[in-house]
């Protein structure tokens, strides 16, 4: 399970990471919206990863290690709301460029061939 | 808790509270009330941080429990000197911009007082919080704000530079999140006091995934705080953004700059074990290299407003080296230097507009400005001007633009030169060895400097040698009493920080002693609870 997620997590920031680095602003999009995806698994995979625990601790006592902790999950939702709210702004950002400088490209010119 | 610490979350509500209603006024015709609720609330609040710093000068820490949970568990907002300085610094500086915006630049789009406001609350909210994750969100909040005023006024320059703007700061969000997330995995914790308490108890295996950790929280706060090498983006933000925007956002570099001081103090002090001092060397030299680069920027500068984008980085390169320091002396002077710098730059970029005005459009003026201008003719005609237009322009533009090169060159007889001067006594006399050799940190910390004031003086000597004297035919600026007052009001602030030097240096060196022993503050913030329920119980 947890190499799984490493490797997906690994996958999603690289390829991210390529995105961002692309000259066209619909690929920074993109490239920015897997590299919240995968920053949003990796706060989750830093509750500790487990299947099957429950998050909220009931009333019988217990080992407090038998729970999954709660709060990166809270965490993780917040990031998720956030990032998606970012990401529809900066997609305002890039129709007003596009519609501004004719061109998709992040400098707002095309490079001279 | 003493009584008022109720009043240590309005610095929040106020703005959030403010900026809403601005929102269900917009439009044309309530542009007036909007723009009197945004200068309303913002004067309150320069009232409420003045009373906050009295309040924090007493020496207590005011910690403000939201929803009554106590620390570790639930988050904090954490008034003591430092954060009750900033608050100040910030306020003040708004009022400035806002003021200077009443004159044209509310005008040139949609939704600045709002927006204004929400950037407010989230610059507030990141000086008071006392949780690493509500950090984050305050971050966030003042980052989507600052998106909406850097494009204020529209204009390709501004999309462009908004653009990359935008990308650089949503990356450094994301290293934030990874950083907070380390942080959280190793300690299992998030509040700040909390954190500290724990740093030294850290099992050496772990140890090295906290300072990862902490080591890529610091590039998304020294992102921000315009450190080299992550600082390309800035001087082309600054100069496209419109001035009263540019001017508000002099205080956001010292966000990050604030963060950095604080947490490095805070989780890396002489407290903490194994990790104690970690990044300190890096600060020192990273910041150095910041001064050198932002004086090389200033020099190589064509234009008056990218000038200004590389005195922040001056500014905020001090900062940093002076935090690598790690020293109470230099920090005091760091202190102030960086409240007297950021009034400064913060006048400069105000000042910056009202001169280029008066200069022929082309001759090497940026395309934005120039965008700007045609459409403000016809505003102008269409909607008359505001305000009184002053008589010998000329002059009080000179005088303030001698009385901004000063402070940001750090040149007597204004407050720039104290605290360079209180900066460098410091480096150069450290307390730990008394009488003793200079440390070399200390020599290079005053070469660069130096050589940065010498650059900073070049760069300004040149460009007010170009507006003011060498274009004979040029016209006359009309400026407003309302666009002179702010910058006046900025510029009398820093006079007043010249005569009562003594006084401020004071209060600087209790935040610097306060930073350098975080041991009173996480007793302060761990224990708050314990105590108001044993008074509530008696």
């Amino acid at each position: 399970m947890e190499f799984v997620l490493a490797i997906g997590i690994g996958t999603l920031a690289a390829s991210g990471v390529w995105l961002i680095l692309r000259p066209r602003t619909f690929q920074v999009i993109i490239g920015l919206s897997l590299l919240s995806y995968s920053v949003n698994l990796f706060i989750v995979a830093m509750g500790r990863v487990r299947t099957g625990a429950p998050v909220l601790i009931t009333k019988e006592a217990g080992d407090s290690a038998r729970f999954a902790d709660p709060l990166p999950q809270a965490l993780v939702l917040t990031a998720i709301v956030i990032s998606f709210a970012t990401t529809a702004l900066f997609l305002v950002v890039l129709l007003a460029s596009r519609g501004l400088a004719r061109t998709d490209h992040v400098d707002g010119q095309e490079p001279e061939a | 808790m003493s009584g008022a610490s109720g009043l240590v979350i309005a610095p929040i509500l106020l703005p959030l509270l403010a900026g809403a209603g601005m929102l269900l006024l917009n439009g044309e015709k309530h542009r007036s009330i909007v723009a009197g609720l945004n200068v309303g609330a913002t004067v309150a609040l320069v009232c409420i941080a003045t009373i906050l710093l009295g309040l924090s000068d007493a020496g207590t820490r005011d910690v403000y429990r939201l929803g009554n949970w106590p620390a570790p568990f639930g988050i904090v907002l954490v008034l003591d000197r430092l954060s009750a300085l900033m608050l100040l610094l910030t306020n003040v500086l708004a009022l400035a911009s806002v003021v200077y915006s009443l004159a044209r630049w509310h005008r040139a789009g949609a939704h600045f007082h709002p927006l204004f406001q929400f950037l407010l609350m989230g610059l507030n909210g990141a000086f008071l919080t006392g949780d690493l994750f509500n950090l984050f969100v305050f971050f966030e909040l003042l980052l989507a704000a600052s998106y909406g005023l850097l494009l204020h006024g529209s204009g390709l320059a501004r999309v462009k530079a908004g653009l990359h703007y935008i990308v650089v700061n949503l990356a450094a969000s994301l290293l934030f999140l990874i950083g907070v997330s380390l942080i959280y995995g190793v300690t299992g914790t998030l509040n700040m006091a909390d954190l500290a308490a724990r740093v030294h108890a850290v099992a050496a295996e772990s140890r090295g995934l906290l300072e990862a950790g902490a080591g890529v929280l610091a590039v998304a706060f020294l992102l921000k705080a315009g450190m080299w090498p992550l600082n390309f983006w800035l001087p082309t933000a600054y100069a496209a953004a419109s001035p009263p925007v540019a001017s508000i956002f002099a205080i956001m570099t010292k966000v990050g700059v604030y963060i950095v001081l604080r947490l490095s103090l805070l989780l890396f002090g002489e407290d903490a074990g194994a990790s104690a001092g970690f990044g300190r060397e890096f600060l020192l030299l990273a910041g150095l290299a910041t001064i050198l680069f932002g004086a090389i920027g200033t020099l190589a500068s064509q234009d008056t407003a990218r000038l200004g984008g590389f005195s922040v980085l001056i500014s905020s390169g001090t900062v940093l080296a002076a935090t690598g320091m790690g020293q109470v002396g230099v920090t005091s002077g760091a202190l102030f230097y960086l409240v007297s710098s950021t009034l400064g730059i913060g006048a400069f970029f105000l000042l910056v507009e009202l001169i280029e005005r008066g200069r022929e459009p082309g001759a090497d003026m940026i395309a934005v400005t120039r965008e700007a201008y045609g459409e403000e003719v016809e505003t102008d005609q269409a909607e008359g001007d505001v305000g009184i237009a002053i008589v010998a322009t000329m002059g009080l533009l000179g005088v303030a633009f001698i009385g901004c090169a000063l402070v940001i060159a750090g040149l007597p007889p204004l407050s720039g030169f104290i605290a360079k001067f209180a900066l460098l006594a410091a480096a150069l006399h450290p307390a730990d060895q008394p009488g003793g050799a200079i440390p070399g940190s200390g020599w290079a910390l005053l070469a660069v400097l130096i050589l940065s004031g010498f650059a900073t003086l070049v760069a300004m000597a040149r460009a007010g040698i170009r507006i003011f004297w060498a274009s004979p035919d040029r016209t006359v600026p009309r400026v407003r009493v309302i666009e002179m007052a702010p910058i006046m009001f900025l510029l009398f602030i820093c006079a007043a920080q010249t005569v009562w030097a003594g006084p401020v240096i004071r209060f600087m060196q209790a935040a610097a002693q306060s930073l350098h022993a975080p041991a009173d503050y996480i007793s302060d913030v761990l224990n708050t609870g314990s105590s108001s329920r044993q008074a509530e119980g008696k």
